[in-house]
């Protein structure tokens, strides 16, 4: 569909979706901003105080360790998930009241609020009550998510995967349900290998969807907050605090805006760069495919 | 299976597909066929065991949660249910949470669907990178805006409304319908349009008789999305919100007592959150096969 | 307004912002860009540059506010020829 009309009458259909979001997004934005450059008391006093709060914020040591545990963290659950998120789409059954049953069961865990997400994992890992907490102790290993920083590292990832690999796997399965029989039928014929097949005839299929469940999946574990929090409350120590909730602890908690400002301001660049990179991808891709089309 | 002669090539094409499914089934070691379903089975016992743990949990009395560990309730009660059913502050939270998720849905389809339209049918000054900006939204974590928001609602004298959420919502929901709706609109061919113009449709006439229902399973994977992420979101509720539209999330944390968590209590009200999801996934069931990827495939 | 604690700079930022935005649409209007490869490894608009441009800008002061002590007069200053440069050549 690149025959698309030039018309700039376009932008009333556009408009009041802009009107909604820019009230949602610009505003508060703009308020950032200002915030950022300033120290707040209240409406009436406050201090002007240029790039004070940058220079801090870039500087602190506790939120440099808490961007590096957030990649480690995002690409760990990126590499865990991705080629899990593949092998479930290729086990999941295509048709039959199985497919249906199988479809629901493993779409659950997207749909549960995440600080109830966080509340099944607390439940399930502690010692005394939880079935994990106390098969694992069973089993002779002293496993303790508020002591060991290596535990609750290991849960936190485990309750990533367990609740987010589903969005990987629906978006491949619904992207294998869209190649036709007739490519099947051809590789059989041709006597293609499992490996073949998935190499040349599923994988490049998958390559659309997979770019967008890895963006949605790297931003949204860049944002994580509720699960964690619920979960280990941060601890123990600061092993497991990501970005999110330093900078809720830092604006809600301590009410410091400026230099919570300044940090949000870092943080949305750090994620406006990362989304850039993927939309551009994700336009070459789609130019690409267009191209090969034509051709 | 009808083993008469066929007649069309598309009947023949199916007939031999069919037989080959067959021969293959058979042809297929049994043992791989295991495999497949025992890993499968594997993945969703990982999948329920926790879930399946917190109601064992919400099933229990209290004095048997902090008790022996027992892997099914040995006295099985309900007092956690009634207790929600019964106390408003409890019920009074998911009628508040679905009331501004309802209303999320609402506003997020109405200004969402002329504006993928627009995407996905024209070009105009920076429509490239106004969806760019769009996409930013999505991504943008709502930590960043807690603070503007919170001044901002007081401000326009939402605060602590279903409203209030319902937009600050918008944020991330409108940006993404846009973007699932994009994808299901630009895959219906555009001669659709012109036909129906030369027909002598006006533009909302058509947009509503013929298009709406020609992207009916995107529509529903779009709601399926923001039911999700309206949903499950909790940080921008709970700041937004105080007593009279407090969402289920921070209600829970309420069972915090003197005497430590009301584990029990805590289970239920998990449990309970669940279930719209459950609903929910099933009535898109048969869309989201389809459309998961987005139109995008 | 008052809740947005305005200030001078600041307002001054956005204005600027907003009037960059102003000229662009009014030289699209007038003369519509062209796709076009540059030294920058994509096919760009001219509106991709200027974004390229201003999210580099960011980046520049955010690394000399954070880790130099020079001016951040410099810092606009690159930014802006690195702009001039990406918008002609990139």
């Amino acid at each position: 569909m690149n025959n698309k009309i030039y018309s700039n009458r376009a932008w009333w259909l556009i408009l009041p979706m802009l009107l909604l979001v820019a009230f949602s997004a610009i505003i508060p934005l703009m308020t950032v901003v200002n915030y950022s450059v300033q120290d707040v008391f209240d409406a009436n006093t406050r201090f002007f105080t240029g790039v004070e709060w940058f220079q801090e914020t870039l500087n602190n040591p506790a939120l440099q360790a808490a961007l590096v545990r957030q990649f480690a963290f995002s690409l760990t659950v990126l590499a865990i998930e991705v080629p899990l998120g593949i092998g479930i789409a290729l086990l999941m059954p295509k048709k039959g009241w199985q497919a249906s049953a199988i479809l629901i069961l493993v779409t659950m865990p997207l749909l549960i609020p995440w600080n109830v997400v966080g509340s099944i994992w607390q439940i399930f890992t502690r010692g005394d009550i939880g079935l994990m907490g106390w098969g694992l102790r069973e089993l002779g290993y002293g496993y303790n998510i508020t002591r060991s920083a290596v535990d609750a590292w290991g849960t936190i990832i485990l309750m990533d995967v367990w609740h987010w690999t589903p969005l990987i796997a629906l978006l491949c399965y619904s992207g294998l349900r869209s190649i036709p029989d007739a490519y099947y039928q051809a590789a059989r014929i041709d006597r293609a290998s499992r490996w073949a097949v998935f190499r040349y005839i599923q994988l490049p299929k998958l390559t659309n969807v997979l770019v967008i469940g890895i963006l949605l999946r790297f931003m949204h574990s860049f944002m994580i907050y509720a699960e964690p929090f619920v979960l280990t409350g941060g601890g123990p120590g600061n092993s497991t605090t990501f970005l999110s909730q330093s900078l809720t602890t830092m604006a809600i908690g301590q009410q410091d805006l400026g230099p919570s400002a300044a940090f949000s301001l870092i943080y949305f660049l750090i994620i406006l760069l990362v989304c850039w990179v993927f939309y551009t991808a994700i336009m070459n891709l789609q130019k690409d495919k267009q191209l090969d089309k034509g051709a | 299976m009808n083993q008469s002669i066929p007649t069309t090539p598309e009947a023949v094409r199916k007939q031999a597909a069919a037989a080959d499914a067959r021969r293959r089934r058979q042809a297929r070691p049994v043992s791989r066929q295991w495999r497949r379903r025992g890993l499968m089975t594997a993945y969703i016992v990982f999948v329920l065991l926790p879930v399946y743990w917190l109601l064992n949990m919400s099933f229990q009395s209290n004095s048997e949660i902090l008790g022996a560990l027992t892997l099914w309730p040995q006295d099985f009660t309900l007092e956690h249910y009634a207790k929600i059913f019964t106390d408003s502050n409890w019920y009074m939270g998911y009628v508040n949470s679905i009331a501004y998720v309802l209303m999320n849905m609402l506003i997020s389809l109405a200004v969402a669907l002329p504006a993928a339209y627009a995407f996905s049918r024209y070009r105009f000054i920076g429509d490239k990178h106004l969806f760019f900006w769009l996409l930013t939204n999505l991504m943008a974590p709502p930590a960043v805006f807690l603070l503007p928001y919170f001044q901002l609602y007081y401000t326009v004298g939402l605060f602590d409304t279903h409203v209030a959420v319902a937009l600050a919502h918008c944020l991330f929901n409108i940006p993404l319908a846009v973007w699932i709706l994009e994808g299901f609109m630009s895959s219906v061919p555009k001669e659709i349009d012109e036909t129906a113009f030369i027909d002598g449709y006006s533009f909302p006439r058509f947009f509503v008789k013929i298009f709406i229902p020609m992207i009916s399973s995107g529509i529903g994977v779009t709601l399926f999305f923001l039911f999700m992420f309206s949903w499950v979101e909790l940080l921008l509720a709970s700041t937004l919100t105080a007593t009279n539209a407090q969402p289920i999330g921070s209600v829970m944390t309420q069972t915090k007592g003197a005497s430590g968590i009301d584990w029990g209590a805590l289970s239920a009200a998990g449990v309970l959150t669940i279930l719209p999801g459950i609903v929910v996934v099933y009535f898109v069931r048969n869309h989201i096969a389809k459309g998961f990827a987005l139109g995008r495939t | 307004m008052e809740w947005m604690v305005w200030t001078t700079p600041t307002a001054i930022f956005f204005s600027v912002i907003a009037v960059i935005l102003l000229g662009m649409t009014a030289w699209e209007l007038a003369s519509p860009t062209i796709e076009r490869r540059g030294f920058l490894p994509i096919a760009t608009t001219r509106g991709d540059r200027l974004f390229i441009g201003l999210l580099c800008a960011a980046y520049i002061h955010l690394m000399v506010v954070g880790f130099t002590s020079i001016s951040l007069w410099l810092a606009l200053a690159i930014s802006i020829l690195w702009l001039v440069i990406l918008m002609r050549w990139g």
